[in-house]
């Protein structure tokens, strides 16, 4: 039950099909990577699993520890412990990067429990010194003004703060410089745990030199086409993905 | 999910913290409709003098001279029905310098709003408004000594004639607009306020205005003198029960500020969503003075109202800060009014206004700068910031500036919460409401910190009250 499961999942966006037919299953524990060609329907599986508004769910199911997502608002599926790092994370002018995580982290306690603010500042510097931000980042804007890499260092800093059981990451890589990208990763392995799941979806393969998967898995046309272990995205890195599309013609 | 539905249920006691009125027996009650008849029994039971029974009969002819401004304002006016209101309604006692003598439902009233406990912890004085007259008027000892005058308007006229007398109605005449009329004619309550020179006013006096009765009208008359060199800072909060029927809250407020002399005067209003809320409010800043509005306007059914500062000496500031939040069925049309009567004067309005659902928030600015003048400045900013598709919003500003020893500077915009910013807030947990009153408070956020500190933290709570219930 220690798994996130994604079950024939068919979805559209406004009334184009994405997704067609995907299923994985990411246990507890284990890292898994889904690489694919542009328009092979990545960050709609992410958006569709985060409960965006715009795509729609024709069949299928997702499974949070046994329980299904699908019938969750936005922010109940985050509170059940799955979390999402934004390609592209909206800016909120005005609200400080402190008191955004204050208030998501008092979304999940109990009614009439108070955050310990001293308690939550410590950690928060903590893991802020971690992904080397300083700490004068605390009073900016969420995202505003950020650059690339300071908005998905922000990403990754929101995922330590707000420990999920299950972390999906859209393209974290893209943006970013090699020393940023490091950063990142460490921020991202150093959460890895027994506890839990990590999905990486990327176009390239070079983030996963940083975050070594368990488990890459292709994806073309809304559909898992290959599965394999870490190696299998070298293959794709130095033979492109035609290969595997004409091998699936051919199966087919 | 059980967080959502526990902090529901505690918003909907707290949303309903004003809501809430007593069967009061009110010794004098003009009854409904306005006539000589309303203004002779309003002077008698005040006991005035002819020269204010006069001049409120003026007023009142006046009134109904004036057609209702709807060429312009909203057409909504209309619909107030001057005959169905009573305009002057008390227990027919002076007010008390002591909470345990303030007679008990007016006691428990103010209790629920939080007011003594506001006047212990950090309040020079404190004047507590009930329908028509207050109940409590205090003002600490060592203010006092200082030569600080803080009475209502009754007792500022019978005892303070002098000085009353010189000002009153010199700011804001009676003819100014149909409703500085109205006031002028059957005004009761409000402060007045005198600072002698020099001296410094380190905390602020505040005036509770409540309604209680239904189908009433409140219509208080603040006069603030600050004398040269000398500081004060007001602060106003408001509130009436919800009724079926229409309420009418129309107050006039004149500041003046002498030489050197700083005023600053807070508002936090929260109506209820039958009040017609149509108050004039102006300073007049002598050489050097400085006059700053800092207005929050939540609530009522229409609010009208337009904060001015006439610069009337060489480097004179005005300024005026707002917040406009309106929701369903409401409409806050709101702005600035700066004059600018001599050289080197300065003024700035920054105005941010949230539409929610079908909300509308109007601005309405007028800066005058004469060509005679040099060295004016003056900067405007308004925002305006839209929750739904259905929400409005307006924005009418006059600038007009003549000749060429002048800088001004405008500007406008227009924002909306999007989809995206309401997603992303959700994925991290929060609740829809919770995203919503986090981006309008960060919206507002810049000038909410120029409210003090205890009035900052309510004025949060009241903008994510507003949000719960219109996403909920």
């Amino acid at each position: 039950m220690s798994t996130l499961e994604i079950k024939d999942l068919h979805a559209s966006v406004n009334g184009t099909d994405i997704l067609k037919g995907l299923s994985l299953s990411v246990p507890k524990g284990e890292v898994h990577a889904i690489m694919g060609p542009n328009g092979s329907g990545k960050s709609t599986l992410a958006k569709v699993m985060a409960g965006h508004q715009d795509y729609e769910v024709g069949s299928g199911d997702v499974l949070l520890d046994g329980y299904s997502l699908l019938e969750m608002d936005v922010d109940e599926r985050a509170r059940a412990g799955l979390f999402l790092a934004f390609q592209y994370p909206a800016e909120i002018p005005g609200v400080s990067n402190a008191n955004f995580l204050r208030a998501a982290r008092q979304a999940r306690l109990p009614d009439g429990e108070e955050i310990d603010a001293v308690a939550f500042y410590q950690e928060m510097y903590e893991k802020m010194a971690k992904l080397g931000m300083d700490k004068k980042f605390t009073g900016r804007s969420v995202n505003e003004g950020f650059s690339g890499g300071e908005k998905k260092r922000n990403e990754v800093l929101q995922m330590m703060m707000l420990e999920p059981k299950y972390a999906v990451l859209d393209e974290t890589d893209s943006g970013l410089d090699i020393d940023a990208l490091k950063i990142v990763a460490e921020g991202v392995n150093a959460m890895r745990s027994e506890e839990r799941g990590f999905l990486v979806i990327t176009h390239y393969q070079r983030l996963l030199e940083y975050i070594v998967p368990d488990h890459v898995h292709v994806l073309n046309e809304g559909r898992i086409i290959r599965s394999g272990p870490k190696e299998l995205a070298l293959e794709l890195e130095e033979k492109g993905y035609d290969w595997l599309k004409e091998g699936e013609l051919v199966k087919s | 999910m059980s967080t959502d539905s526990n902090s529901g249920n505690m918003i909907e006691i707290d949303r309903e913290k004003a809501n809430f009125h007593y069967d009061v027996e009110y010794k004098h009650d003009a009854g409904m409709g306005l006539s000589e008849d309303t203004i002779d029994y309003i002077s008698n039971v005040k006991g005035e003098d002819k020269w204010i029974t006069d001049f409120r009969k003026k007023a009142l002819s006046v009134f109904h001279e004036k057609k209702m401004p709807t060429h312009w304002a909203s057409e909504d006016l209309n619909s107030i029905n001057f005959d169905e209101i009573r305009y002057y309604l008390s227990a027919g006692e002076a007010p008390k310098r002591s909470w345990d003598d303030v007679p008990n439902e007016m006691k428990e009233t103010f209790e629920r709003l939080g007011i003594p406990e506001k006047e212990r912890k950090f309040l020079a004085g404190v004047e507590a408004q009930f329908d028509s007259e207050a109940a409590y008027s205090n003002i600490k000892d060592a203010v006092a000594e200082q030569g600080v005058i803080f009475v209502n308007s009754s007792e500022g006229l019978a005892e303070h004639a002098d000085i009353f007398r010189k000002w009153f109605g010199k700011v804001i005449p009676t003819g100014d607009n149909k409703f500085s009329a109205l006031n002028s004619a059957v005004f009761s309550g409000g402060s007045f306020i005198y600072v002698p020179p020099g001296v410094k006013v380190k905390h602020p006096l505040q005036a509770y205005f409540r309604i209680n009765a239904e189908q009433f009208g409140q219509f208080e008359r603040t006069l603030i003198i600050v004398d040269e060199g000398a500081e004060l800072t007001y602060m106003e909060g408001c509130t009436a029960p919800k009724f079926e029927t229409t309420t009418l809250h129309s107050a006039v407020v004149e500041l003046v500020a002498m030489k050197d002399a700083k005023i600053q005067y807070i508002t936090v209003q929260n109506w209820s969503a039958n009040v017609f809320n149509l108050v004039t409010k102006r300073g007049l800043a002598h050489e050097n003075a400085e006059v700053r509005w800092i207005d929050c306007n939540i609530g009522s059914r229409l609010t009208m109202k337009y904060p001015g500062v006439v610069m009337k000496g060489e480097g004179a500031r005005g300024e005026v800060i707002s917040i406009a939040l309106a929701n369903d069925g409401q409409h806050q049309d709101t702005g600035a009014k700066m004059i600018h009567a001599a050289d080197n004067t300065t003024s700035n309005v920054v105005s941010k206004s949230i539409s929610v659902g079908e909300g509308r928030s109007t601005y309405r600015g007028q800066v005058h700068i004469p060509k005679h003048l040099k060295g004016c400045k003056n900067n405007t900013e308004c925002d305006a910031l839209l929750i739904n598709s259905k929400s409005r919003t307006d924005t009418y500003p006059a600038i007009t500036v003549r000749g060429n020893k002048h800088s001004t500077q405008h500007e406008a915009s227009v924002s909306q919460v999007s989809e995206e910013q309401i997603f992303y807030m959700k994925q991290r947990g929060l609740s829809e409401a919770e995203a919503m009153s986090l981006s309008v408070n960060g919206f507002v956020n810049d000038l909410v910190r120029e409210f003090p500190m205890e009035y900052s933290v309510e004025l949060k709570r009241l903008i994510e009250l507003e949000m719960e219930g219109s996403v909920g």
